[in-house]
């Protein structure tokens, strides 16, 4: 084992995560959720062409593959005149993922509030919109934790596919140095523990969010 | 409001011919109903009679397919037409309800309950609204709960609050459906007496009850419904006491075998 090469590569691997992987998932996630939200309440319409628009968006990002998805943007597009850069490229990919994923969860926990809580929001005068954020949103966040938890700890792994796009992030650092040392075991078992790392923090951060949603339910 | 204000025995709530149903089960066929101000209506009834859809029309938590509801002599709303929703919106306005499982927000203490639609809807200044939901715990023996969460209560206390909430947002009518059908037995006590008390002050109120000794104590009208259809009405002793049809008699035995 050589240990000075993991003394000497840990701080570009770190410095990959810290301003390539956690930015990239951060900005992702954040925009993600935000879509997502709009296409769970879409699914949810009554309106046919409304939902029916968020199910097919929900079907192809499902149906296809992200490193696929990613290729498309950052490769395809420049033949049809339109050219992104890898960083921009790397987050619309990734945040129009969470955007199908998340839009299940996000969903299926709205359906979990009961119908009731709808009614009383009503009786007490709220319109759709108001009671949809001060009394089944809170509710329905409660629920959607632990799976979009879920989510965003793939993203984190998953932004690694942004290193074919040029982006310099973790994965893509530990390659360039594996591939001038030809210390491959070495620099990719560095990288894996660099991520593991970080979702280790992120699944603290879970089980703080949890407790803190968890105070108004019975124990 | 109190009985003896001026006002108190007019009309203030009329229901016409409502009619409504759920994809072929029709489940109102021509309701008709009258209620007075400060005039306390029970409706009871077998399950499945329709007298829980009669009471969400009037909170417009059911959109009726016909007939129509009039509140005090300023608002009509007439189901053979479209109706929009800010007429929707007027009526639900007139009444609050008391629902059978309560459905208080549980992510939210008690006060937060009760203040909830006063400041986020009716836009009163929170100081205001925080102090009549005070007062109005106090009445109900909760003053001490105002910072628990719903999960903290017993179903009689939660209750207590649903019909706190209902109060605090100023309604002509007040509307129970069922109100004490999810309590333990040793828990209904509670709730009726507030329930008492607000009759005694002269509110006005359509309470859809199993609790035929209730009913009879506290109603100035019971409504029998059955099949969609109002079969019988009167004094709680008549209807209650020495029913005319027979559909009333029925259900009259079957509720006082239980005991």
């Amino acid at each position: 084992m050589d240990w000075e090469l993991v003394r000497t590569s840990l701080g570009p691997i770190v410095r990959g995560a810290v301003l390539g992987t956690i930015p990239l998932t951060l900005a992702s996630f954040a925009l993600g959720l935000a879509l997502a939200l709009a296409v769970a309440l879409m699914r949810l319409s009554h309106i046919r062409v409304v939902s029916g628009l968020a199910r097919a968006y929900i079907s192809v990002i499902r149906g296809t593959p992200l490193l696929v998805q990613l290729f498309v943007i950052f490769y395809g597009l420049p033949s049809v005149g339109l050219t992104i850069s890898p960083w921009p490229s790397a987050i619309i990919a990734f945040s129009m993922n969470v955007g199908g994923y998340g839009a299940e969860i996000i969903r299926a926990a709205i359906l979990s509030v009961p119908k009731g809580q709808w009614e009383a929001a009503h009786m007490v005068g709220m319109p759709r919109a108001l009671a949809l954020r001060r009394i089944i949103l809170p509710q329905a966040a409660r629920v959607s934790v632990p799976p979009l938890s879920n989510t965003f700890i793939s993203l984190v792994k998953d932004t690694s596919l942004a290193s074919l796009i040029l982006v310099t992030e973790l994965f893509r650092e530990a390659q360039q140095i594996a591939a001038v040392s030809q210390e491959f075991m070495v620099l990719y078992v560095e990288a894996a523990a660099v991520y593991w790392v970080v979702c280790l923090f992120l699944s603290t951060a879970q089980s703080l969010l949890e407790r803190r949603l968890d105070r108004y339910v019975a124990h | 409001m109190s009985p003896t204000e001026p006002g108190v025995g007019a009309p203030l709530l009329a229901v016409h011919g409502l009619r409504k149903s759920f994809g072929d089960n029709e489940v109102l066929r021509g309701i008709d109903l009258e209620v007075r101000r400060g005039q306390v209506v029970a409706l009871v009834g077998p399950s499945g009679s329709g007298k829980t859809t009669v009471l969400r029309s009037l909170n417009s938590l059911e959109i009726p397919d016909g007939g129509g509801i009039t509140v005090g002599d300023d608002l009509v709303v007439d189901f053979d037409r479209p109706v929009g929703k800010r007429q929707l919106n007027l009526l639900r306005d007139r009444s609050a309800m008391v629902f059978q499982h309560y459905n208080l927000f549980p992510h939210m203490t008690v006060l937060q309950n009760v203040i909830e639609g006063p400041v986020h809807v009716r836009k009163q200044p929170k100081a205001d609204a925080v102090a009549e939901a005070e007062r109005l715990l106090q009445r109900v023996g909760l003053a001490d709960k105002r910072d628990a969460y719903p999960f903290q209560l017993s179903g009689g206390q939660q209750q207590r609050v649903g019909i706190v909430r209902a109060l605090a947002m100023r309604p002509q009518v007040l509307l129970f459906d069922e109100p004490t059908s999810a309590l333990d037995p040793e828990l209904v006590g509670d709730v009726l007496a507030v329930i008492k008390e607000l009759s005694d002050e002269g509110w006005t109120m359509v309470i859809v009850t199993h609790e035929l000794a209730f009913a009879r104590e506290v109603a100035d009208e019971v409504v029998f419904m059955d099949q969609g259809l109002v079969v019988e009405r009167g004094a709680p002793e008549v209807v209650l006491g020495s029913p005319q049809h027979d559909r009333t008699r029925q259900f009259v035995r079957r509720l006082q075998q239980r005991f």
